[in-house]
């Protein structure tokens, strides 16, 4: 095991804490960088849309991790992005200048919903972001000189520095991955900075931060523009990759997504925002291969148990009948998301710790570390 | 006028309905912190419970109604023991989280066994109006009205008369030393979700002539009895009621008197407005945090 000894603070702050970061963190790039080349179309699709969505995590991440400020309208602010790039598309601005538009605006309306949501905790909060969102996606069924209602809108083709990006091309992943170690890599500058302590300290303990002397009201607005900034930054990547936006795509449901992802990844470290994209992502080619494959195999099996042919069959049809119900995908969502809460709250990225901490005090690794303490329920009402 | 008239009692229905699944979220945020996200699947899922005894077995509308009622109450028991109790006094927001999980179960396993249709139920109050004067009222919608009142006289005097409700109301406030006083805080929560969800399935019977069942139903309406509770302060039982009506008439009257689109957002927007001047709701308690 390796022993970290800090002398100073700029030890203590360092993006890459030994070697061993850099060598590990280096292969991931290099094998994202040759993934186009590697794998098909349809899965590169899917890698696009883990990009996105870890994007997305990421802001959310700031925002509910980092502060401890639910939110359940992050749809609403990947909209606003989505549809200010087709807007501005429609008078030919370039990508640069309507990427940057985006962000801004989302970034001022997050400001905007963080000053109500100063004075609201916990279950007001979400309510309060709920209402956001549904407002929004009726705003954007209505105004239809602006986001062409329902019929929603087409996005161009993107046009970066005279060439075009196609959006299943190898360029327009390389363009949503850079976005996201950039984003990546400012949060983690942020989170080391007086800021992302500030944050910290606001989700541990308010009054606690408010007596350290830390602007509450400040930081809290701070962290809804930064996260609806990058929120808007995706949802232009959102958009081309879709290459076609109506108000159904940005509902509630997308909005629990979003929550889905940092909830199974792990909301205290930034890789759970990109495994838990990864997670959801995966889950629909999980699903397809159910559905497709998963039939024959039982199937199989049941005939080399010693099954008759007749008997294989029609286990073969139940199972499909199964795996391609109406409305399975919901139901495996359902069951994994009580799953992760009941049993590994710290997310994907606290069990890859549990198994990196096994490995390394091998053989004295104990259970009771990341044992829960039993908490007995006091009132929130008399905070 | 008969036109407002019309629109303030269809509007007062509605709200009940909304009322009577913000009752639920109250009942059981009042005793156990717990926000419960998956009420309004609760309530479509006793709809459905209901239809499979009256529309398929062909009950009698109160036996069915009953026999809906008690499965949904075991089965509110249930779900507290599998998916809340582990993870009762952390986080609020994995506890919204599990049930928003439970919530998704529900409605596409409801969506598996039911179908997707829209199903309806006969019951005595579907067809047939009061008249009076020159004003209509349907009796469905008087039934709503009639239940909600009965169902909130009873809850209040249980809390506020019964043992079992004090002991409820001390378990909510501590936990912990409503163990020492010898309050059995397990068994009374558990049944504390057993009456939310018989409230649920209720509304949903209740509810079964004026808008179909289908899975959805406890979603579309769960998001509107959301801001009803807020709007009464969560944790108050009147509060939710008077929310719940706000909510539906407004709803009903923006409807009316607004622009095609106003119907779905004004609730929130009137929300978000109360939230802003007055961030604990209309009856909600304001107390500060000691340090």
């Amino acid at each position: 095991m390796r022993f970290l000894f800090k002398t100073d603070y700029e030890d203590d702050i360092k993006l890459f804490p030994h070697s061993g970061y850099l060598y590990s963190y280096g292969l991931l790039i290099a094998v994202l960088l040759v993934a186009p080349y590697v794998l098909s179309s349809y899965l590169m699709s899917q890698l696009v849309f883990v990009c996105i969505y870890a994007t997305v995590g990421v802001g959310l991440l700031i925002l509910t991790g980092f502060t401890g400020q639910a939110s359940l309208g992050h749809a609403a602010f990947l909209a606003i992005g989505a549809y200010t790039a087709a807007y501005l598309q429609q008078f030919n601005v370039p990508f640069p200048v309507y990427f940057l538009a985006a962000g801004l605006l989302t970034g001022i309306v997050g400001a905007l919903v963080g000053f109500p949501a100063l004075r609201l905790q916990g279950i007001y909060l979400v309510i309060a972001t709920i209402s956001f969102a549904l407002i929004v996606e009726e705003i954007m069924a209505r105004w239809e000189s602006v986001t062409h209602g329902n019929e929603g809108m087409r996005v161009k083709t993107m046009q970066l520095l005279g060439t075009t990006v196609p959006r299943d091309g190898p360029t327009f992943y390389y363009l949503c991955l850079a976005v996201l170690v950039l984003t990546i890599v400012g949060t983690l500058n942020l989170l080391r900075s007086p800021t992302g302590r500030a944050f910290v300290a606001i989700r541990d303990s308010e009054t606690a931060a408010r007596s350290m002397g830390i602007n509450v009201a400040l930081y809290k607005v701070k962290s809804f523009a930064i996260s609806a900034a990058i929120t808007g930054f995706a949802g232009v990547l959102f958009a081309h990759k879709l290459s076609f936006i109506s108000p159904e795509m940005f509902t509630l449901q997308l909005s629990i997504e979003f929550i889905i992802v940092i909830l199974i990844g792990g909301t205290f470290s930034l890789h759970g925002a990109v495994l838990g994209a990864i997670f959801l992502v995966m889950i629909d080619p999980f699903l397809t291969y159910l559905k497709d494959d998963m039939p024959g195999i039982i199937a199989g099996v049941a005939a080399t148990l010693g099954a008759g042919k007749e008997r294989a069959g029609h286990i073969q049809d139940a199972v499909a009948a199964f795996a391609s119900a109406n409305g399975l995908k919901g139901a495996i969502y359902g069951v994994i998301i009580v799953l992760f809460v009941l049993f590994e709250p710290l997310g994907l990225y606290g069990r890859w710790l549990k198994i990196k901490l096994f490995f390394q005090l091998f053989p004295l690794y104990k259970r009771a570390t990341f044992k829960r303490q039993k908490i007995y329920v006091k009132s929130e009402r008399n905070r | 006028m008969l036109d407002f008239v019309q629109q303030l009692v269809s509007g007062i229905a509605l709200g009940c309905v909304y009322g009577l699944i913000a009752l639920g979220f109250v009942l059981v945020y009042k005793a156990t912190e717990v926000v419960n996200f998956a009420q309004g699947d609760l309530m479509m899922l006793g709809g459905f419970f209901a239809f499979t005894f009256i529309g398929m077995m062909g009950l009698n509308y109160w036996l069915g109604f009953a026999g809906a009622v008690i499965c949904m109450a075991l089965f509110g028991m249930v779900a507290e023991r599998v998916v809340v109790r582990p993870i009762l006094g952390y986080p609020q927001f994995s506890i919204i989280m599990a049930t928003i999980g439970l919530g998704y179960f529900l409605r596409s396993v409801a969506g598996m066994i039911w179908g997707t249709d829209d199903l309806k139920i006969e019951t005595p109050f579907s067809q047939g109006v009061l008249r009076i004067g020159s004003l209509v009222l349907a009796y469905d919608k008087l039934s709503v009205i009639a239940a909600t009142v009965i169902l909130c006289a009873l809850l209040y005097l249980f809390f506020n008369r019964t043992t079992l409700g004090t002991a409820m109301r001390a378990s909510s406030e501590n936990m912990l030393a409503a163990y020492y006083m010898g309050i059995p805080v397990k068994r009374v929560v558990s049944i504390v979700w057993a009456i939310s969800a018989a409230v649920a399935t209720a509304a949903g019977v209740l509810l079964a002539p004026i808008t179909f069942i289908h899975s959805n139903v406890g979603l579309v309406l769960g998001l509107k009895a959301f801001p009803a509770a807020v709007l009464g302060g969560f944790g108050s039982i009147p509060g939710a009621v008077v929310g719940g009506v706000l909510i539906g008439v407004i709803e009903s009257m923006a409807g009316f008197y607004l622009p095609q689109g106003w119907k779905d957002v004004a609730p929130y927007i009137v929300l978000l407005t109360v939230l802003l001047l007055k961030p604990e709701g209309l009856f909600g308690l304001h107390v500060r945090k000691k340090v």
